[in-house]
């Protein structure tokens, strides 16, 4: 039977279509209404593979908008999914690493994909998709031209952790001449840090998945897997770890 | 499963606001009409004992809310822990009607915030400060912390004209230890699997006694609550699920607006059994010694408070060993006040200790008074549950 795992997020809103294996997914920007992001998706998905309601076993919200998922039949938090997802993407995967929108975390997993310690960030942007999205931004740069933009370059050293004052920090480097380039690479190496900080709580084993929709830019991940000297991993679903995982778990029930 | 309401009923109409000899306004009388002294508290190291035996009323003075913070911002850095801003807001404002009718406040230097706002406190209300050894293993360490018990007697009794003689002091001893055997029976129940008691609860009662100064009025309800939960526990009633995860809270004073981990944990289908702090089992674990001479129990009473303001704090992790395996305990959160340095410098020893050699999940959170972080932790105590 199908079951259907929505994750929204403060940017993106991911769901998941699931029959003992990944069905059909979809991604659209949250906006400012978490709860009609949530609804559309799982429209969609239902909508586009011919299904109704009926065929459906249950519906899991999870993210920080699964509060407001009245559609769904169950809410569970991000970290629970985050690991049943990163589990079923890459069964050995031990430890996780998320950068989502407005908060990441680590997550440590046992063989069978269920939390052992999870940490995330403090109550700020930083080491958050926000504070590479407002500090890039502050480039006149895309998000995703990220990779292409560092490819040649060495790094600027960004000191700061607050997203604001780091801002200011790449406004004083872009004032004494520094590339946007290794601007932009510092700050990779900026956020890549504050996800070490968080990693360094929890017990990293092998293998690392690093998931959200940073985990697209193999620079980031590269300089992640350098960092921890251990090999990052990633997928081409891994945006979708938090909403497969609420697929996986709606369809466990 | 059938889910019987009768104690949800029972607390839910227990108001101690509406009881006898509880609150501000029996201070007020106890001041205006009966002539008493007032002696404020803020801590669990306050040797309340001496307190009574010189014919005054201690009180525990507020410090648990975030409305008094901006206004002692004035004075206070912000990055300072919540509490010693709180009660320092209290204070200025006088917003604390506790503060208001305080003739003495005793204060201990459990940390730098606290001893250095006690200097500013002073200037409005006196204040008597107890210097705290760092340590409670030496020999000096007895010996100084009896001085400073000393020093507090003598401090008492020319400020109120009285003589504490050793013969009131052991009827003191009595009576608060009477509280305290009262107020375990209370908060123990909920070593029963599953617990009749929501932490909520638990929090209700026990501020309930705190706030309720005649201590025979306090320990006769106690154990008229004990005898209705007992009741009802006995005939079958059953509130609280046999799955639902059992927490022990452990880490800074917890009250008003940190209740908000609390209600998150049960709203997500936990329940709080035990409070390793000090406001729930920290001040109550260890009685006064009836048989030896009164100052030297008392200042071994004191001295022996597994705060984390003792380096080494060892009695902490002797006490939650215990207490997880008394309460079958399934998973532990540590909740850190922000900028209490050594709460927040002990996570690490408490998590590897909770985690290795008790196998019990761990969780650390860390909070001030505002409720601004309510969503956020509110993801963190669910995921939490979720993994228990």
């Amino acid at each position: 039977m199908y079951s259907i795992g929505i994750d929204i997020g403060s940017v993106a809103t991911k769901a998941v279509l699931f029959n003992k294996g990944i069905i059909d997914n979809v991604i659209l920007p949250t906006g400012w209404n978490p709860k009609e992001a949530g609804a559309k998706a799982l429209d969609k998905l239902v909508v586009e593979n011919n299904l109704a309601k009926s065929d459906l076993k249950e519906v899991v919200a999870t993210g920080y908008g699964r509060v407001s998922a009245d559609f769904a039949d169950r809410v569970i938090t991000e970290i629970t999914c985050h690991a049943k997802g990163g589990h079923y993407l890459n069964p050995k995967v031990r430890t996780i690493m998320d950068i989502g929108g407005q908060d990441s975390k680590a997550i440590s997993l046992d063989s069978n994909g269920n939390v052992q310690d999870f940490i995330m960030n403090d109550k700020c942007a930083a080491g958050t998709g926000k504070f590479l999205e407002v500090t890039i931004n502050s480039l006149g740069e895309d998000i995703n031209k990220l990779d292409q933009l560092t490819k040649d370059t060495n790094p600027e050293e960004i000191n700061s952790t607050c997203t604001v004052f780091a801002e200011s920090e790449v406004v004083s480097l872009l004032a004494q001449g520094a590339s946007k380039e290794s601007i932009a690479l510092g700050i990779l190496e900026a956020i890549t840090d504050q996800a070490q900080v968080l990693l360094n709580k929890i017990r990293v084993d092998q293998q690392v998945l690093f998931t959200g929709g940073l985990a697209q830019s193999e620079r980031i991940k590269n300089l992640l897997s350098t960092k921890l000297n251990q090999e990052v991993v990633t997928s081409p679903n891994s945006q979708f770890a938090g909403a497969l995982g609420a697929a996986i778990i709606a369809g466990d029930q | 499963m059938i889910i019987i309401n009768k104690l949800d009923e029972y607390f839910k109409k227990l108001r101690p606001e509406k009881l006898e000899g509880y609150g501000p306004v029996v201070i007020k009388d106890l001041k205006q009409q009966e002539g008493k002294n007032i002696v404020g508290t803020y801590c669990v190291f306050t040797p309340y004992e001496l307190i009574s035996a010189a014919e005054a009323i201690p009180v525990t003075l507020c410090s648990t809310s975030n409305a008094t913070i901006q206004e002692a911002e004035k004075h206070l850095p912000r990055n300072l822990c919540p509490l010693i801003k709180s009660s320092y807001g209290y204070a200025m404002t006088d917003k604390c009607p506790y503060f208001y009718f305080a003739d003495l406040i005793v204060g201990e230097t459990t940390c730098d915030g606290k001893k250095k706002m006690y200097e500013y406190l002073d200037e409005l209300t006196p204040v008597h400060v107890m210097q705290l050894p760092q340590s409670n293993k030496r020999k000096d360490d007895f010996e100084n912390w009896k001085e400073e018990i000393i020093r507090l007697k003598k401090r008492l009794e020319e400020k109120f004209e009285v003589t504490i003689t050793n013969q009131k002091l052991k009827e003191e001893i009595r009576k608060k230890n009477q509280e305290r055997r009262a107020l375990k029976e209370f908060y123990q129940l909920a070593k029963l699997n599953p617990s009749p008691l929501y932490g909520t609860e638990i929090l209700k009662v026990l501020n309930l006694s705190k706030f309720t100064f005649d201590k025979e009025i306090a320990n006769q309800r106690t154990k008229e609550i004990i005898k209705e939960i007992k009741k009802n526990y006995n005939k079958g009633e059953r509130r609280i699920s046999e799955d639902a995860p059992r927490i022990l809270i452990t880490g800074c004073p917890m009250g008003k607006a940190t209740e908000k981990i609390v209600k998150l944990v049960e709203e997500n289908g936990g329940v709080v059994v035990c409070f390793e702090n000090c406001t729930g089992v920290k001040r109550n674990q260890e009685l006064v010694d009836e048989d030896i001479n009164p100052i030297d129990a008392l200042t071994k009473k004191y001295l022996n408070t597994p705060c984390s303001c003792m380096s080494p704090n060892d009695n902490r992790i002797d006490l939650l060993s215990e207490l997880i395996d008394e309460y079958q305990v399934d998973g532990v959160i540590d909740m850190v006040l922000q900028a209490c340095h050594t709460y927040n410098v002990e996570t690490f020893r408490i998590k590897d200790f909770v985690s290795n050699n008790k196998n019990t999940p761990y969780i650390n959170l860390e909070t001030d008074y505002s409720q601004s972080d309510v969503g956020q932790l509110k993801t963190r105590i669910s995921a939490f549950m979720e993994m228990l």
